[in-house]
């Protein structure tokens, strides 16, 4: 049952991650990737990460593709490929060095001791773990993310502001 | 119990996507989607080793690289837009500013 329901949804993320690259519309390459987000989103309940789960669903499926749409739109970018490639030996030989790495990368996923676990810890993946976890050992990391934020707040802000306004 | 290894396959093999998807496509905006569906695979593989060894940990990582990523991608359109604004494109062919 577990593994039909991983079957399905690994072929709908794969599938998302595939037609991304190959969409020549840049509105449509953005939906796909809300497939694929959508789609690990499912792979997180899997593996008992219901916080994650909701995050992902927020923050990326939500807020991130949003973001995207409305910059694609917003540029009018949804086809700026038509010329010729500057460089054209480079498509092929990015296609077969990407296939390389994934070769590279297999062997590696593949070659270790990774079967399953034993069995599940009572309360493993439970929002109060997180927070226990988030406010002890990584107190530190979280309050550094609250400076990241803002830096970026500040950040955007400041490249948004026209030549004269900044004075 | 599914093994962490089909995770890890999935995992590595949405990341070549997405690295065959920076290098081949023009359209910058598409390159900026590859590189996040690049670091969701790089999430899933964390939380399939956090379910392997039960260790909570690899799920926090997992959200603090949510959270770079949310101000990463805000910070990256910004720069987008302001490049578009002086250059009116979003091809990265033509971003040759830095050219020798």
């Amino acid at each position: 049952m577990e593994l039909a329901v991983f079957a399905i949804t690994a072929a709908v993320a794969l599938t998302g991650a595939v037609a991304m690259v190959l969409s020549k519309n840049a509105v449509h390459s953005a939906l796909f990737l809300l497939l694929n987000f959508s789609a690990i989103a499912v792979l997180y309940l899997l593996l008992r990460a219901p916080f994650l789960f909701a995050i992902q669903l927020i923050v990326y499926a939500g807020a991130i593709i949003v973001l995207f749409l409305f910059v694609v739109m917003l540029l009018g970018a949804e086809r700026h490929e038509e010329g010729a490639d500057a460089l054209g030996w480079q498509q092929p030989t990015a296609l077969v060095m990407g296939i390389g790495l994934l070769a590279a990368l297999l062997v590696v996923a593949l070659s270790g001791p990774l079967g399953a676990p034993a069995g599940v810890a009572e309360g493993y993946g439970a929002p109060e773990a997180i927070a226990r976890a988030l406010f002890t050992d990584a107190l530190l990391p979280f309050q550094v993310t609250a400076m990241l934020i803002l830096a970026a707040i500040v950040g955007v802000v400041v490249l948004h502001l026209r030549e004269q306004q900044r004075g | 119990m599914i093994p962490t290894y089909y995770y890890v396959a999935l995992g590595a093999i949405m990341f070549a996507i997405g690295v065959i998807g920076v290098l081949v496509r023009r359209n910058v905006l598409v390159t900026f989607m590859s590189v996040e569906m690049m670091l969701n695979a790089a999430n899933l593989v964390l939380v399939a080793f956090a379910f392997a060894r039960q260790d909570i940990l690899g799920q926090v990582i997992v959200f603090f690289v949510i959270v770079v990523a949310a101000a990463e991608v805000a910070v990256g359109l910004a720069l987008l837009m302001a490049i578009f604004r002086t250059r009116q494109t979003t091809n990265v062919d033509d971003m040759t500013l830095l050219k020798g």
